[in-house]
């Protein structure tokens, strides 16, 4: 996971409600068994013109000449709402969408673009949305600073922002507890045996 | 201070305080299905990491498997076949349980576990997908993860979680006769909103939550993902033991008398108090169906289509005119009117014994609409052997339904099946989203009794009006 610490781009508002992850990326495009190849689905209803073509639909804010290579994505409430698929925030990744601000996010989402090196910031999207310089996110500060001299303050969890400053793996980090886990479960089947005794019949 | 039942289980469960509100809790069940368990499970493989207890891991075939008689590993969709060949290969190398394509205990991933015992009262259950908040209904806390966090689950036996907080809605009283599972989950989704739970554990209580049988329970937690909620939980009852007694994989002999005293200790204290409380009326509860592209834009299927001014306290202008214009619908006209294409019955919310025996009940000696494409789809293969053996699926038959294998099927069209474009479906399943079970098509979330009688007319309709019209008549 590629370390976060601060991102310069233009903000693309995207103000919509209730982006789901069926609009993030449909189920026609989830191919592969695979977490890469999945950009170039991401909001393929929207993006494009027909179903499954690539004719580029000139109306959707990802596809004016403005935001190519923006980084950071303004949406609504309820952001990233419905199936858990992680395709929702491997294809952000990938398209290169490195923040995502929004009134609200679905948990699991939220939890699945921090795993990915998106962070997500929590913030009332209308004023930020009407910028229309570059914007700095500084997740040292907790900060949005704007080209016009505009500062949001933004909240992370302590472990999310340190997962994303550094790029840690959360596995790597629980491996090392190891131990603990096992003396917990061994106590724990003691306990309730009937959670480890799993042999059908 | 009293506990709620969350907590009891959730202290149970916390290895470590890992500061702030997070916590690194101990998992007892992980369930994978072919979409998103298959990458999971290699993409472990691939990092060297062993699965931790490959005892305690289920995956069934569900999300991609064609569902259409006589099928084989082969899908609409071209790559599907490589979903379930990968899960197939990666289930034997980490040495875990597969109920496979042929395996009498396949089926959607919610129906199979409660069907199985797998999910029992105060054990955590994760699986990557959202709909996992369903299996809450038998006492446990269920909850949907992305594929890193069941790779964390898998390698670990743990996840590191931040505590949600905790909100109670109470719902006391009868439902009126006609007023479904299904129905309450909609009218609580178009009251707090499809974000109106973010951040909490949902714990159902009341008299018409408790007089709900299990798969009712399934059915009401199974949408509290649309509320945003990270889960929802009912305090285990003896409906739910006499439910599980002898399944699979619930604990059997002595395991079963211990597992059962430890299990009636799983409520919320009296004096336990919730983060936020809402309560509803069961009498004001009306059957509801969808008329938007969020299942909080949904109304009492009595009722005329929506103004803007009827529903600005909660949906924007825009998304108001966005779901207007996807949906071709005229506000003002009665939504028990508008013309369909099809009819859709099952998904992880509606595909269970109960819910087929209720809508064969309405499609018994009726043909449907011949305009109408119906079809239902058996939650799992025990469910569509049982309702065969009942001769339920000749019921189907002869109404004029499809009779399908066990799978999420056109809930959504992961196996590349799917409605049409512009195409209105009654849909007893869980997402209204725009192009969900297919490229622009509409869909409108309500029973499986809705949808039976939707289908046998041509156009929306309240069953118990059209019942009653036949008495009288």
């Amino acid at each position: 996971m590629k370390p976060l610490k601060t991102v310069t781009s233009l903000g693309i508002p995207l103000l919509v409600d209730n982006i789901d992850t069926d609009i993030i990326i449909p189920s026609r495009e989830m191919k592969s068994v695979s977490k890469s190849g999945l950009s170039d689905g991401l909001f393929a209803g929207w993006r494009y013109t027909q179903v499954g073509g690539r004719e580029l639909n000139p109306d959707f804010i990802l596809n004016q000449d403005r935001y190519q290579n923006a980084s950071i994505l303004i949406t609504g409430d309820n952001m990233g709402c419905g199936s858990s698929r992680e395709h929702a925030a491997w294809a952000l990744e990938e398209y290169g969408i490195r923040v995502i601000i929004a009134r609200s996010f679905n948990p699991i989402f939220r939890g699945n673009c921090i795993r990915n090196g998106i962070l997500p910031i929590r913030l009332e999207p209308e004023g930020i949305a009407s910028e229309t310089g570059m914007l700095t996110v500084d997740l040292t500060n907790l900060s949005i600073t704007a080209e016009s001299g505009n500062i949001w303050k933004f909240e992370l969890e302590s472990e999310a922002r340190e997962m994303l400053l550094e790029g840690l793996d959360p596995i790597d980090l629980t491996l090392k507890r190891a131990a603990e886990i096992a003396a917990f479960r061994a106590a724990d089947r003691k306990n309730r045996p009937w959670i480890y005794n799993l042999k059908a019949g | 201070m009293g506990k709620t039942a969350f907590e009891k289980i959730w202290d149970a469960h916390r290895v470590v305080s890992l500061g702030d509100d997070n916590d690194l809790i101990l998992i007892d069940r992980i369930l994978l299905h072919e979409r998103t368990g298959g990458v999971a499970l290699k993409s472990l493989e691939e990092s060297g990491r062993p699965v931790n207890d490959p005892n305690q891991v289920f995956a069934t075939m569900d999300h991609i498997v064609d569902t259409r008689p006589g099928r084989t590993d082969h899908t609409l969709m071209p790559t599907g076949r490589d979903f379930i060949l990968a899960t197939r290969s990666a289930s034997r190398t980490a040495g875990i349980s597969l109920f496979d394509l042929t395996d009498p205990r396949q089926g959607i991933v919610h129906v199979i576990s409660p069907e199985l015992g797998i999910i029992l009262p105060g054990a955590t259950l994760v699986c990557p997908d959202s709909h996992t908040c369903s299996q809450g209904a038998l006492g446990g806390l269920a909850w949907g993860i992305g594929s890193s966090e069941a790779e964390h689950a898998l390698a670990t036996s743990t996840l590191r979680v931040t505590k949600p907080k905790t909100m109670r809605i109470t719902i006391e009283g009868e439902l009126v006769p006609g007023v479904t599972a299904k129905d309450l989950a909609l009218y609580i989704v178009s009251k707090i909103g499809s974000s109106g739970a973010v951040g909490y554990l949902v714990e159902y209580a009341g008299s018409a939550v408790s007089n709900l049988d299990v798969e009712g329970r399934l059915t009401l937690c199974n949408m509290a993902t649309e509320l945003g909620a990270f889960s929802a939980f009912i305090a285990p009852d003896d409906k739910i033991y006499a439910y599980l007694k002898g399944r699979e994989y619930a604990p059997k002999g002595t395991d079963w008398e211990e597992a059962l005293s430890q299990w009636r200790t799983i409520r919320t204290d009296d004096d336990a108090v919730f983060d936020k409380e809402v309560s509803f009326a069961g009498a004001d509860i009306p059957p509801m169906i969808s008329w938007g592209t969020s299942p909080q834009q949904s109304v009492p299927i009595s009722a005329n289509i929506p103004a803007f001014e009827d529903v600005s306290g909660r949906d924007s202008r825009d998304s108001y005119d966005r779901a207007m214009r996807y949906m071709g619908l005229n506000a003002g006209d009665p939504m028990a009117s508008v013309p369909i294409d099809a009819a859709f019955i099952g998904s992880c919310t509606n595909s269970r014994l109960s819910d087929l025996r209720r809508a064969a009940a309405i499609l018994r000696g009726r043909k449907v609409s011949p305009h109408v494409k119906a079809i239902c789809v058996p939650g799992s293969t025990a469910v569509k052997h049982r309702a065969e053996a009942e001769g339920l699926d000749k019921v189907f038959l002869e109404a004029g339904f499809e009779w399908r294998e066990s799978g999420c099927s056109m809930c959504f069209f992961a196996g590349g099946e799917s409605f049409g474009a512009e195409e209105r479906v009654v849909t007893s399943t869980n997402r209204n989203f725009e192009s969900r079970q297919g490229p622009k098509t509409r869909s409108h979330l309500a029973s499986p009794e809705t949808v039976a009688m939707s289908a046998i007319m041509g156009h929306i309709a309240d069953p118990r009006v059209v019942l009653a019209d036949e008495v009288t008549s």
